[in-house]
């Protein structure tokens, strides 16, 4: 029987494990100890490893994760929360010029092994300020790393990647995916005996030789749904690359699959100025232009703030409708 | 919370509300009872899923926005946070473009574009509605500094809880409203918690919240809430060194909400007793505490008061249908009021692209 958990609880097992492996980890944020979380990513981890382990900060989202990164050049291992990644814009200047900088600054004597994570997605009704999905800004700096799981198995052996790693890693969740249950091995079933997902590996979600969709995160989902209406219905044999991690990137993966199909379409809930999408609609372009049938299409976000309507907002995410269409152009 | 002791007569006897008639009394009986019965019937729309995102409701703390905005002049402004329809109601919003907002449809006061936490209505002095924790504070302040540039005598009240004293964003403003001399009120709105997080687990300070302004040089005073009558005494005070010393000051006041932070706090038991859920509203209720002042001074009988009372209620259940017979907004209202210029359709305009969907 395989064992089937929410992406939430994914997740608070890799943090649960990692807390129990190492104990420089330290979980901190708004609410996520004696509340469990606001989302219930850390229920129960308070009560099991006391308040040194696991933190209710006031809010003061400039203030803790700008302490994350102090103390993660002292060698501790924060995995800080934002209670929604939105709320990063206030801790702006600790992230980007503090955690993203510093190692290259001192020359490489200073390191940052924090993860701040937390749920970065649109779709919800909570309204533009409430809505941004910065994977494509975050990894825009070198010295950041970015993840964006899409099911629960990757959201756990990807954390515990982000969390050993020795670089700051922004890991976004999605509020829509916490509920979605998936397929995560329990660790006695695993000859390494824990689930452990490096970053910088694509993953091939669905095998298929006409079209490559590529997407991460939330669209991923969108993307094999599309996939299957493109098969049923039209004869179409898709591929879906799932990217997981935004930087590093796994090229490789994506290449060979446009150099299989000929086509790509590039899919993600990024809006779609500079996001993920165009630099990977550009790094194929490069790499596979012989290959290629068709130009590579994009389909992201619809390029205005998040409406709060929720019927309104449903249209500015990319859903299968729109990806089947796009891809008809092309196939 | 923590709060003080009961109102004494002298709030009663303050000049500001001895300059209150009979019918001034009656109009803030009218809009505590709007508020109330709006976010109920708000509350019952929610639960049948009719809005999107949260819902933080007022309950509890509706004589703080009343009690305030009844003070403002001409060239009075407020801003708050996202626990807006209180403040909303008490500057005249009306409860149709309200309701119908948080059922997202087109007639709503931001179209649908904005939601619960993101109400505006400029033309009546009121600046929203805004999400991000303190993130209106610094606007606050440009708001009175807007005044004070423009030469005029004003005020901004900037609404905030008591979460939000601990971002660096408030911080910072203190000290520029102090360094400017601007006219800019802090109403810190202390309902005692942030999210589950009570005020003693999330702020460390000496004697008060409102105390951290001494620090600034800014002048401070912490009052209890539940009275509209202490609450315009009071603030009254801070207004008039606004508009006569162009000073601001940092208000501390006591409340409580009943309801949890959102309609989605699962918690709100668990944090807080049911007792003192229970207490506030049998012994801190600021409509049952004004409504006892009106029959106490023989301004309205209790029949009078539950006919205004059920009015308000009538009046919400019918933002409801307005609400629910609306049209949505129609997507090609998505690319709208995102740029000015594209809406103006100015010559800035046409130079350059805007939008890139494909
Ligand atoms: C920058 C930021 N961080 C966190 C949040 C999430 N959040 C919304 S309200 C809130 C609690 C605020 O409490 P308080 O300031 O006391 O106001 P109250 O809800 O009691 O009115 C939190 C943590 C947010 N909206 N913005
Ligand atoms: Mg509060």
């Amino acid at each position: 029987m395989p064992r089937l958990i929410e992406y939430r609880q994914a997740i608070r097992e890799a943090l649960d494990e990692e807390l129990a492996r190492d104990p420089m980890v330290v979980l901190m944020g708004e609410e996520v100890a004696q509340y469990n979380g606001a989302y219930k990513v850390t229920q129960g981890l308070w009560e099991k490893w006391g308040d040194k382990r696991v933190v209710d900060t006031p809010i003061s989202e400039a203030g803790f994760i700008g302490m994350g990164v102090g103390a993660s050049m002292l060698g501790i291992r924060p995995v800080m929360e934002l209670m929604f990644w939105s709320f990063y814009t206030v801790a702006w200047d600790q992230i980007i010029n503090n955690a993203g900088m510093v190692r290259y600054m001192s020359g490489g004597l200073i390191n940052c092994p924090i993860v701040v994570r937390g749920p970065a997605n649109g779709g919800t009704g909570v309204g533009a300020t409430h809505s941004h999905t910065p994977e494509n800004i975050m990894a825009s700096f070198p010295g950041m790393k970015c993840v964006c799981p899409a099911t629960a198995r990757d959201a756990k052996g990807l954390m515990k990647a982000a969390i050993r790693d020795n670089d700051p890693v922004m890991f976004m969740e999605n509020t829509l995916l916490y509920g979605e249950k998936g397929e995560v091995p329990d660790n006695s079933e695993l000859p390494e005996g824990e689930l452990f997902i490096p970053l910088g590996v694509a993953e091939v979600k669905r095998e298929g030789t006409d079209l490559s969709l590529i997407a991460h995160g939330r669209a991923v989902l969108t993307c094999l749904k599309a996939a299957e209406i493109l098969e049923e219905e039209h004869g179409i044999s898709v591929e879906v690359v799932d990217l997981r991690t935004i930087r590093p990137l796994d090229e490789e993966t994506i290449f060979e699959s446009v150099r299989k199909t000929h086509k790509a379409i590039c899919v993600d809930e990024n809006k779609p100025f500079c996001g993920v999408s165009a630099q990977i609609a550009s790094s194929i372009q490069l790499h596979c232009f012989d290959d290629l049938d068709a130009p590579v299409l994009r389909v992201s976000a619809l390029d205005s703030p998040a409406f709060y309507s929720p019927p309104i907002e449903k249209l500015q995410l990319p859903y299968p409708d729109v990806i089947v269409a796009k891809a008809l152009s092309i196939c | 919370m923590a709060a003080a002791a009961k109102t004494t007569p002298k709030h009663a006897d303050a000049p500001i509300n001895k300059a209150l008639t009979r019918d001034d009394k009656i109009k803030l009986f009218r809009q505590i009872s709007r508020i109330r019965r709006f976010e109920q019937i708000s509350l019952k729309h929610y639960n049948a899923g009719k809005m999107g995102g949260f819902l933080h409701l007022y309950i509890g703390q509706e004589s703080v926005a009343v009690g305030c905005v009844s003070l403002m002049g001409p060239n009075d402004h407020v801003i708050t946070a996202y626990r807006d329809h209180g403040h909303a109601l008490a500057v005249g919003m009306g409860m149709n473009e309200c309701m119908a907002e948080l059922f997202g449809k087109k007639t709503g006061c931001s179209k649908g574009k904005g939601g619960s936490m993101h109400y505006f209505a400029p033309d009546k002095n009121y600046w929203g509605g805004h999400g991000i924790v303190a993130g209106q504070t610094p606007l606050g302040l440009g708001l009175a500094y807007g005044l004070k540039y423009k030469g005029l005598k004003g005020a901004a009240m900037c609404f905030m809880g008591d979460g939000a004293v601990n971002q660096g964003a408030f911080h910072e403003s203190l000290n520029l409203a102090a360094l400017f001399d601007l006219p800019v009120i802090y109403i810190i709105e202390n309902n005692g918690y942030s999210m589950g997080t009570s005020q003693a687990r999330s702020s460390s300070y000496t004697g008060c919240l409102a105390q951290r302004a001494e620090g600034y040089g800014i002048a401070w005073e912490q009052l209890n809430g539940e009275d509209v009558y202490e609450v315009r005494a009071r603030v009254q005070v801070a207004m008039e060194r606004a508009h006569s010393e162009s000073k601001p000051t940092v208000l501390e006041i006591a409340t409580y909400r009943y309801y949890g932070h959102s309609v989605a706090d699962a918690n709100h038991k668990k944090y807080r007793t049911k007792e003192e859920i229970e207490r506030y509203e049998r012994e801190h209720d600021p409509i049952l505490i004004w409504r006892d002042h009106m029959i106490k001074e023989g301004i309205l009988t209790d029949a009078q008061a539950t006919e205004i009372d059920q009015e308000a209620f009538k009046e919400a259940e019918a933002a409801a249908v307005f609400a629910e017979k609306s049209d949505w907004p129609d997507p090609s209202e998505i690319f709208d009021d995102v740029y000015w210029e594209v809406d103006n359709q100015t010559v800035a305009s046409q130079s350059g692209r805007h939008f890139f969907n494909d």
